[in-house]
């Protein structure tokens, strides 16, 4: 086989592999954004415990999350839609320029606020939502997720019985300084209001929970001062 | 297993092609016996679910790429197939992991990461090099499956033994009873590391050898 032939070949072979997967790629795109705007749906309602499906949840996060709003780092008031907002992209810019969103909802009466975190783990980035009870000092629930946690160990964090000891912790103490909940090797104090049991064999992902957690929420200290003052 | 290029009709199932689904089963298992793959099964048996929605994807992967690399045989420059193997198995593995994302999302995000690690399967490569380019497609196709399904057995009994012993549950249920803690049972947090899964790989070796005698390098 000559040269002429094997270049040939492998030229052909590139384009019809780039044809087939970008073909596939473009035709399957529509069906899993939904399933992603779905599931982040499906993750925020399950900060505050509402438990959805994932065809339900569109239909539950409309009924109950009737207002979602973009701040900045002072806590004012941004225009835009908070749903699409990256938090990924947000990180990388500097404090003062990032949009920072958060979502109301009102539950029978009762005020709920959700907002995003994100940071890293071991292996790879590590999200999630914090809900907050009216007081915006109470976590109401936590909802982790992880790109590529060790299956077993750090990817526990996505487990209901981690995020199941969020609920009640605070993220300010009494004399309302921020104090944002740790997770803590070997255990955590059973009366520490700030801190959770962290994973066994998962320290690393566990440590990048409590990065997570203070970084994520500080940003919206300002924020959260303004609601408690109003 | 030179090329049976003549005329005759062979039947689908005749007992040669029977034998290239099943003796990858036992005699010939790719992880058992040529202690290949064994990167995977360390990776992702830590609980059963993941395995066996690998096993099921590699099925596909190997059983279409040894197609795919059959009916191209002809034509491919031996000096490049090396390439040519590889970029159909990425494509599918590509193709796979949308499909999965568009219609089991679920599914999709409990592997993550572990779609894309098929590509590194030596075993998928291993066979496309050592049968796909000298054979027809279907016996390939057989060839393809049956090296798969070797390949899933053990991932299931190791997936299977660790989840069991290292999280107390199977397909993320609790199956060792409450009373069995209570008199001081303990999970075995060992098993969840990969350490344990070259172990178990070992006892499940141990054991296949006891069975079938053949296997035994006397020398």
């Amino acid at each position: 086989m000559t040269n002429r032939y094997i270049f040939l070949y492998a030229s052909a072979m590139v384009v019809i592999v780039a044809l087939v997967l970008s073909g596939a790629a473009t035709l399957l795109r529509p069906i899993q954004e939904r399933n992603m705007r779905m599931e982040k749906m499906q993750n925020i309602l399950a900060a505050i415990d509402i438990p959805a499906s994932r065809d339900e949840a569109e239909e539950l996060f409309n009924q109950y999350f009737t207002v979602t709003k973009i701040v900045d780092h002072r806590g004012e008031e941004l225009e835009g839609d908070a749903f699409e907002v990256e938090l990924q992209e947000e990180n990388r810019k500097p404090v003062e320029e990032r949009q920072l969103p958060v979502f109301i909802a009102d539950v029978d009466g009762e005020t709920f606020y959700v907002v995003p975190v994100r940071g890293s783990g071991l292996w790879g980035a590590i999200w999630g939502y914090v809900g907050l009870e009216s007081d915006v000092k109470t976590i109401a629930g936590a909802n982790f997720d992880h790109a590529s946690e060790t299956p077993g160990l750090g990817a526990e964090i996505s487990g209901e019985s981690f995020e199941n000891q969020f609920r009640g912790k605070k993220i300010f103490d009494e004399d309302s300084n921020f104090r944002p909940v740790r997770v803590v090797k070997g255990g955590a104090p059973d009366d520490d209001p700030h801190a959770v049991d962290g994973i066994s064999g998962g320290t690393i992902t566990s440590d990048g929970v409590t990065d997570m957690l203070r970084n994520g929420l500080e940003v919206y200290k300002p924020y959260f001062e303004k609601i408690k003052s109003s | 297993m030179s090329e049976n290029d003549n005329n005759q009709k062979e039947a689908l199932f005749s007992p040669k092609n029977k034998k290239l689904l099943t003796n990858p089963l036992g005699k010939d298992n790719p992880i058992n016996v040529q202690v290949l793959g064994i990167c995977s099964v360390l990776a992702i048996t830590v609980q059963l679910r993941a395995s066996i929605v690998m096993a099921i994807s590699v099925v596909a992967v190997m059983g279409l790429a040894n197609v795919i690399i059959s009916l191209l045989r002809k034509t491919i420059p031996p000096r490049i197939r090396i390439i040519v193997q590889l970029t159909v198995i990425a494509s599918l593995v590509i193709l796979v992991d949308q499909v999965l994302k568009a219609f089991v999302y679920d599914v999709s995000r409990q592997l993550s990461v572990f779609v894309g690690l098929i590509i590194t399967n030596c075993i998928i490569m291993g066979r496309l090099e050592a049968f796909a380019l000298q054979n027809k497609p279907w016996p390939s196709f057989l060839d393809g499956i049956g090296n798969a399904a070797g390949y899933a057995w053990v991932l299931l009994a190791v997936g299977f033994f660790r989840e069991l012993f290292g999280s107390g549950t199977l397909m993320g249920y609790n199956v060792i009873p409450g009373f069995m803690y209570e008199m001081g049972y303990e999970d075995n947090g060992f098993m969840i590391l990969p350490p344990m899964a070259l172990i178990t790989v070992g006892i499940i070796i141990w054991v296949h050898r006891y069975k079938d005698r053949d296997l035994i390098d006397i020398s």
